[in-house]
């Protein structure tokens, strides 16, 4: 196949070129490439496929929302050919055969993460050593926040040793508890029980003050206050192995939209303020949040078809990430390829995919002036706050190992 | 209008019509026969998720007095206990034919949630810790019975306006109608944030006891006097609580107001619930007026199949 006419992205810049691939590999990246079938790019970014560090591929345990084969697709969809699965599954990814049981290379890439914590009770640590041995790199109990700092610490000094990450969600359990949305003047007025930024700014606060008493590499999930990004901002000045994500939501909405008491705005953490939403955009334009995170958690429509608080938290993203991303940010393509495919790469140890002859074809093809509508979804869960909305900018075509898994229409 | 989910949908001019329909309603409660055709044939359901004495009696008894007929589905002892969610016992209610349903749940947003799924008038009778437009309603038709209008009233509403669907509702109602509203809480009590409210805040009930014409208790529940949000109900009836003493400092015109059901000897002391600033009996009879006002105002004119 050669991808032809596209803008493809490269360390030196972008570079107007043709792009062939044949048996898995790119193969020849030039001018007037001839024969063959061809891919119609022009006007299209050609770069790496995209990193999702954080998606709920819900198996084991909860196949009506997602399943493994599903998320891939939905990935696929969405310009994604590596999605890390959390380990909130039932069972729990805490040992190395649930691990080995999740994990995926055909097409999509699904790279395991493991439990902190024993069946992510938050009471002793999980099997750390047989986790890592199966080629477990990423720790978390996401959903929940490891909450006791004498296990945190225990667990970061012995992931320390390893090499591995404690990748957390920050949520102090005191101050969030009975909370449905971000505690502002919206809350006030619904009557409804918040977070409180603060719930999130504790934790990260204290576990940096852990992080430079460990050494250990550890990642902030979905940053969603303006307070922690200064948190992490003055973290990162002072040294410390500290890297952050931010969710599409966060970019996009605020807790305005609760207003309609919608379930599909219901998320941990939760849609905040304008003033943190323009944190976080310039915090990932300039960096200091490394990287796009989904947070892809997908529920079925009985399950959020039920009153704001009655309602379980989580929203899918997967499809609709780069189109969100793109819309709210306009990055340039360079910095837009770094922040949802070089850096959460990097940040899984791996070196960032490049399109250039001889690399395994891992690309993707982004359309960055298509608009679309998102109506239907390749996710088995539709509980999208994107669903009706039109998106600006489009995934056209996802290669993932080798082979092509997604194609979409051209769209205008 | 098509439902009545917030009173922040109902303008003053809404408000005050509302009011001079329920003014009405008072009359054909008083009459010897308190009862009116104008709802012959229509069914109103009444779909409670939550305990209620006055509000689920007294919408049954507006229905009633219109000459509706009524439906009522309560959770205890129903399908709910077998694990029906919200929206399939919405539709089977709806699938018995009434034209209008009043919605109370736990959570907020219920109500609009059975509107969208039934495509009925929807009254909202209390959602979550939210709204309950009919109280605010008939807490100022009481206001204005008793003064005979409720701009420029002073009113302190006071205790747990966090988690109070009341006070967000009657607050936003007398201040529509140009009253003056402080609430009254500890802290722990009241919302983190009150921009766009129109209220002011004051940190004890004796920093402006003398200067009121109401004083709206609401009720605490005694479940939170275990240092959760208060350190004991004693150090709340302290500083918040209207003891005798306190309403003896009460200018002589001025009236003392609750939701019901009270706490006596907590937030009221039991001889000022049962004196003569009280108009707590008078809201419970306010109340069907007001409802019967709502009921008319959603149906009548409305033709029925």
């Amino acid at each position: 196949m050669i991808i032809s006419g596209g803008s493809v992205v490269t360390e030196g810049g972008v570079v107007e070129t043709d792009v062939r691939i044949e048996g898995g590999r790119i193969v020849e990246v030039g001018v007037a490439l001839e024969g063959g079938e061809r891919f119609e790019a022009a006007g299209c970014w050609v770069g790496p496929g995209f990193v999702d560090l954080h998606a709920h591929l819900r198996e084991p345990g909860q196949e009506w929302k997602e399943d493994i084969r599903s998320g891939q697709e939905a990935a696929a969809a969405g310009g994604f050919t590596t999605v890390v699965a959390m380990p909130n599954t039932d069972p729990p990814i805490d040992s190395g055969h649930v691990a080995d049981h999740v994990r995926r290379s055909d097409g999509v890439e699904v790279v395991p993460a493991g439990c902190l914590t024993l069946r992510r009770e938050g009471g002793r640590l999980a099997h750390l050593d047989d986790l890592w041995e199966s080629g477990v790199r990423v720790f978390t109990d996401d959903g929940d926040t490891v909450a006791d700092a004498g296990l945190l610490r225990r667990a970061m000094e012995y992931l320390a040793q390893l090499g591995g990450m404690v990748a957390q969600h920050a949520e102090d359990p005191g101050l969030a508890r009975g909370g449905h949305m971000h505690e502002g003047a919206v809350s006030s007025r619904l009557g409804i029980t918040g977070l409180p930024a603060v719930a999130e700014e504790v934790i990260v606060a204290r576990d940096l003050r852990l992080v430079e008493f460990t050494g250990c590499r550890y990642h902030v999930q979905h940053v969603s206050t303006a307070g922690t990004v200064e948190l992490v901002r003055q973290a990162k000045g002072a040294g410390l192995p500290v890297s952050a994500e931010v969710a599409p939501h966060h970019l996009v909405f605020d807790h305005r939209s609760v207003e309609s008491m919608d379930p599909v705005f219901k998320m941990y953490p939760p849609l905040r303020t304008p003033e943190d939403v323009a944190a976080l955009r310039a915090a990932l334009a300039e960096g200091i949040i490394d990287c796009v995170a989904t947070d892809h958690a997908p529920h079925s429509a009985h399950e959020k078809d039920v009153p704001f608080e009655d309602a379980p938290r989580g929203v899918i993203g997967l499809e609709t990430a780069a189109s969100a991303v793109h819309a709210a940010l306009d990055l340039p393509p360079q910095d837009f390829f770094d922040r949802m495919a070089d850096a959460p790469r990097r940040l899984l140890g791996r070196d960032p995919h490049r399109v250039v002859a001889g690399a395994p074809a891992d690309v993707v093809v982004f359309d960055p002036v298509a608009v679309w509508t998102a109506t239907t979804f390749r996710s088995r869960s539709e509980n999208s706050p994107w669903k009706g909305m039109e998106m600006r900018g489009a995934v056209r075509l996802t290669i993932a190992g080798g082979a092509v898994v997604f194609e979409g229409e051209q769209r205008d | 209008m098509k439902h009545l989910l917030s009173i922040d949908d109902v303008d003053a001019d809404e408000i005050r019509s509302l009011l001079d329909l329920a003014e009405g309603f008072v009359e054909v409660l008083g009459r010897d026969v308190p009862k009116v055709p104008t709802l012959r044939g229509r069914t109103i359901a009444l779909l409670f998720y939550e305990n209620s004495t006055r509000t689920r009696l007294s919408f049954d008894r507006a229905a009633k007095a219109l000459s509706a007929d009524v439906l009522t589905f309560t959770t205890g002892g129903s399908s709910v206990s077998k694990g029906e969610s919200l929206k399939d016992t919405a539709l089977t209610l709806q699938a018995m034919g009434p034209d209008l349903m009043v919605v109370r749940h736990g959570a907020a947003g219920a109500p609009w949630r059975v509107a969208e799924w039934t495509g009925l008038p929807v009254v909202n009778a209390g959602d979550g810790a939210h709204q309950h437009p009919t109280q605010a309603l008939l807490d100022v038709l009481t206001v204005r019975r008793h003064f005979g209008n409720v701009a420029g009233i002073r009113a302190a509403i006071v205790g747990d306006i966090r988690h109070s669907r009341v006070a967000r509702s009657t607050a936003g109602a007398l201040v529509a109608l140009g009253a003056s509203v402080t609430l009254v809480a500890p802290r722990t009590l009241l919302p983190v944030d009150l921009s766009g409210w129109g209220v002011s805040t004051a940190d004890s009930l004796d920093e402006v006891l003398e200067d009121l014409d109401v004083v709206y208790l609401l009720r605490i529940q005694q479940e939170r006097g275990g240092g959760d949000v208060f350190p004991s109900i004693a150090e709340y009836v302290g500083r918040f609580g209207l003891t005798r003493a306190r309403a003896a400092r009460l200018r002589p015109d001025a009236v003392v107001m609750h939701p019901g059901p009270m706490n006596r000897g907590v937030e009221i002391d039991p001889a000022v619930a049962d004196g003569s600033r009280a108009l707590v009996t008078q809201q419970v009879a306010n109340g069907i007026a007001v409802r019967m006002a709502v009921l008319f105002r959603l149906l009548a004119g409305r033709v029925a199949p």
